[in-house]
């Protein structure tokens, strides 16, 4: 793999996370993430779209004219929302019930337009799988994170294993939408720190 | 890198029909390709449903014996399986009720009952409740409080609408939903055995 190629991948996980810090695709992002498997079914099943929408898009990009690209990136996005919706139900039905409301999602996840637009549309189709692969690891990693620091604290258990007692109280806030964004910020502080702010 | 095609009337209508065509023909086959299995799936999960609330074994096929049964003047109808023993004698029904008041929209559930109405115990199969909050709906935590209820007996409501049930914590509506939805179902079999006894 070439200099590029791994810069491609591993650009979405840390230096240009898609959550933490360029703050795409938050709607299903503080929506869903109320357990750690909910963040990370959702991130699975957006890293499978990414992936396969970045390169079809690349591959038909010099076809597209530029004024209808996003309607066009838009319904080929949908398309393999709803093959991967279908082909779940059908084959995986276990999965699909837990997931089910979450695929439909996808489809408006500024994460998969947004990598299209910026990404897919400009570059050969194994850099846009790269960037696929790397910007939903990203996307993936972030919301198993923030599923997993909300579920320990509103529910008291960790990818549905309880530690607490029947009944316990827990930090029920962190279950709801408010919690969502107070975990968001708490974890991006910690993000940065680690990362350490590039001025 | 050759530039993406020039946006002329004509370019930008082939583009955008050709994306549409394409899109509804991959649509359409993997509709037809897992319309079978999704089925099988589902008739599968609504077996596994009955088997599992209704008292002990039964010796027929309840799915083959469905009766449809339609509430307040044809505009609910709900399904009712019932399981026999292996002298033919109805031991339990299981019905597949619902509530279109779940804080999320409809929640349907396979409810188990015996004949005079007494609650075993119900499993939902379709809900869109707040993960975290209504899903406990789910869990048997709630749901154990109902067996051995009977919905013709008891005041059947939640505490805080003056009943016995407990509703879950901040899912009142959830809780009332379900509530709602094994009244239906309860009223579907005496619909039934009152049917019965005219016959």
């Amino acid at each position: 793999m070439n200099k590029t190629g791994f810069e491609n991948f591993t650009r979405g996980i840390v230096k240009e996370n898609p959550i933490f810090v360029m703050l795409l695709g938050m709607c299903p992002t503080l929506g869903v993430t109320t357990s750690a498997l909910n963040g990370l079914g959702m991130g699975a099943a957006t890293l499978f779209v990414l992936l396969l929408s970045n390169c079809a898009i690349s591959l038909v990009k010099n076809l597209i004219p530029n004024q209808v690209r996003i309607p066009c990136f838009i319904v080929i996005a949908a398309t393999f929302v709803t093959v991967v919706d279908l082909l779940m139900s059908a084959y995986l039905p276990t999965l699909h019930a837990a997931l089910g409301i979450f695929i439909p999602l996808i489809v408006v996840n500024c994460l998969i337009l947004g990598r299209a637009e910026a990404f897919a549309s400009k570059n050969n189709v194994f850099q846009s799988a790269l960037d696929a692969l790397g910007m939903g690891l990203g996307f993936t990693i972030a919301l198993t994170l923030l599923g997993l620091v909300r579920e320990i604290l509103g529910s008291g258990s960790a990818f549905g294993f309880s530690f607490v007692q029947e009944g316990a109280e827990t930090m029920l806030m962190f279950i709801m939408p408010p919690g969502a964004f107070l975990a968001l910020a708490g974890l991006i502080v910690v993000f940065n720190q680690l990362r350490g702010t590039d001025k | 890198m050759s530039k993406p095609m020039k946006s002329t009337a004509f370019t930008m209508t082939c583009a955008l029909v050709l994306v549409a065509v394409f899109s509804a023909l991959i649509l359409s086959s993997v509709y037809q390709l897992t319309k079978e299995p999704i089925q099988k799936a589902k008739n599968l999960r609504e077996l596994e449903a009955i088997r599992d609330v209704v008292y002990g074994d039964f010796a027929n096929n309840p799915f083959e014996e469905r009766h449809q049964i339609s509430l307040a003047h044809g505009r609910e109808k709900v399904d009712l399986f019932p399981a026999r023993d292996e002298n033919g004698k109805i031991t339990s029904v299981a019905i597949k009720t619902y509530s279109k008041n779940g804080f999320g929209g409809k929640i349907e559930m396979m409810l188990g009952l015996t004949v005079d109405g007494t609650i075993n115990k119900y499993k939902i199969i379709d809900q869109k409740e707040t993960p975290g909050l209504g899903t406990k709906i789910t869990e048997s935590r709630f749901s154990d409080q109902f067996h051995g209820m009977n919905p013709g007996k008891q005041v059947f409501k939640v505490k805080q609408d003056g009943g016995e049930i407990d509703a879950v914590t901040a899912a009142t509506i959830s809780s009332r939903a379900v509530v709602d939805a094994i009244k239906r179902g309860y009223k579907a079999l005496n619909k039934l055995s009152k049917g019965n006894k005219h016959e």
